[in-house]
């Protein structure tokens, strides 16, 4: 019997909430299929189960709030017969009760299966949005959205009819799970701080010869170059790429970039972009600007957050010269950059004006010197002068 | 009333629709349109890629990436497409 655990999404979570099941006892489940909705306090989150098996028991129940590593589903394995008497099924751990001051009933299992029979299409925004109002998707009519999908707009007008209070105050809720984060990471991780300015001419040159060939949509971002160029620099520097567990440094099989987004309402979210190494500007491009908007509209799967190696904030849009950010845990490195602007820069005894950005290294001092961490900015500056092997 | 006064009007419009498609917490009458969009609204250079693609989509108006750093303001991204928009 495969026991589907919560997954930690991120150093910052502290519950996860299960707003609702995808699948149901006796469906077969592929590797990497959602197979559940959950909430945390930062955003719904789209589960991912990475074992294959047929579904004995939904242990977890919607609206309940667990702790990470709780049971949430029995599977059979591949060819595993089901037991001929039951196991007891562990109640999934519930995580302390946050008092909401609406509660919704808690269906047995019996209805949970019932309900998936007539379930509504409705994103997973629209679904968290719904379990914060405490509104009942399956009893509302189909929405306004695309094959009667419904829309968070949807769940909106429906709990205003119904009046019923919003449960959380989410704001809030992204506010303490991040300084819970932060001050894990100040408290536990010795950081040390490096920057560099590095000269864009080069890239900048590619990049506007380059994009004035493409049709707009298919136009490449500055960041899109730094951000493969970060990846490029961490292959030669696999000791920044990682995480520290156990009183040591454990490497990363891959160099999965977590990318630091803004929300609109407050807060930020740094979902991983995967082997980024591996992949051409162009699809990091496409996945970048994906990742931004499903960030932003709540439908991020849990393996963005849970395998994020490394972090990498870009703070340049905003204008400001440079950042030194904070270590997410159990992450060892941070990348930060700056705006990229026209700087008076001398070559060879003469002044010259060109496009540069400053880069900066936030790492963990039980893992790397300051040595490593010049050598990978080094490395990182060589790789943005031959933008063409990006 | 010239037909071109409409269409600057509806293209104005469309701009301001389409940027707060983007920011959804732009306060549309709040916006000064001769000053720098940037400035006034909280927009990274994926929003603003974005926004300009979604502007070439609505008035198919091909803007060049050239032209990028003077399309600033709320005025002279309108002027802009005015002048290019097919009437």
């Amino acid at each position: 019997m495969i026991e589907f655990k919560l997954p930690s999404l991120g150093a910052d979570m502290e519950w996860g909430e299960l707003l609702e099941w995808q699948v149901k006892p006796g469906d077969r489940i592929k590797r990497g299929q959602i197979v559940a909705v959950v909430d945390t306090s930062k955003a719904a989150v789209e589960l991912e189960c990475w074992e294959e098996g047929t579904v004995y028991a939904l242990v977890a129940q919607p609206n309940q709030r667990m702790e990470i590593g709780s049971v949430m589903a029995l599977l059979l394995a591949e060819g595993e017969a089901p037991p001929a008497t039951p196991p007891p099924i562990p109640p999934a751990k519930t995580a302390p009760a946050v008092t909401s001051p609406v509660t919704p009933p808690m269906p047995g299992p019996m209805a949970a299966a019932a309900a998936n029979a007539t379930r509504r299409k409705a994103s997973p925004a629209a679904r968290k949005r719904a379990a914060e109002l405490g509104v009942d998707l399956d009893s509302m009519p189909p929405g306004t959205g695309a094959h009667g999908a419904i829309s968070i707009e949807d769940v909106e007008r429906s709990a205003t009819a119904t009046r019923r209070p919003p449960a959380i105050d989410r704001g809030e809720q992204m506010r303490r799970a991040i300084a819970a984060a932060m001050g894990r990471s100040k408290r536990e991780i010795p950081h040390y701080y490096l920057s560099e300015p590095i000269p864009l001419k080069r890239a900048a040159q590619w990049l506007a010869a380059e994009n004035a060939a493409r049709p707009m949509a298919e136009r490449l971002l500055m960041a899109t170059l730094l951000l493969k160029a970060v990846a490029v620099a961490l292959k030669r520097f696999p000791d920044f790429n990682g995480f520290y567990v156990d009183d040591r440094f454990k490497p990363a099989t891959g160099i999965h970039v977590g990318v630091a987004i803004s929300l609109r309402q407050g807060g930020l979210l740094a979902p991983a972009v995967h082997d980024v190494d591996t992949k051409t500007l162009d699809q990091l491009m496409r996945e970048l600007g994906d990742l931004v908007q499903r960030a932003r509209t709540g439908s991020l799967r849990s393996s963005e957050l849970s395998d994020p190696s490394v972090t990498v904030t870009n703070l340049g849009d905003q204008g400001v010269e440079s950042v030194h950010g904070v270590i997410h845990p159990p992450q060892v490195a941070l990348i930060g950059f700056g705006r990229v602007a026209e700087r008076v820069w001398p070559i060879d005894g003469a002044i010259t004006v060109l496009p540069a950005v400053t880069a900066s290294l936030s790492a963990d001092h039980r893992v790397s010197d300051g040595h490593r961490g010049a050598r990978l900015l080094m490395a990182l500056s060589e790789a943005l002068q031959h933008p063409e092997q990006l | 009333m010239s037909t071109t006064q409409v269409d600057a009007a509806a293209i104005r419009r469309g701009v301001i629709e389409i940027l707060q498609g983007i920011a959804p917490e732009v306060d549309g009458p709040g916006l000064i349109h001769d000053r720098s969009l940037r400035s006034q609204v909280d927009l990274d250079s994926y929003d603003w890629l974005h926004f300009l693609l979604e502007l070439h989509e609505r008035f198919d108006v091909e803007i060049p990436e050239a032209d990028y750093g003077r399309l600033s303001t709320i005025d002279q991204l309108v002027e802009y497409l005015h002048a290019r928009a097919s009437h």
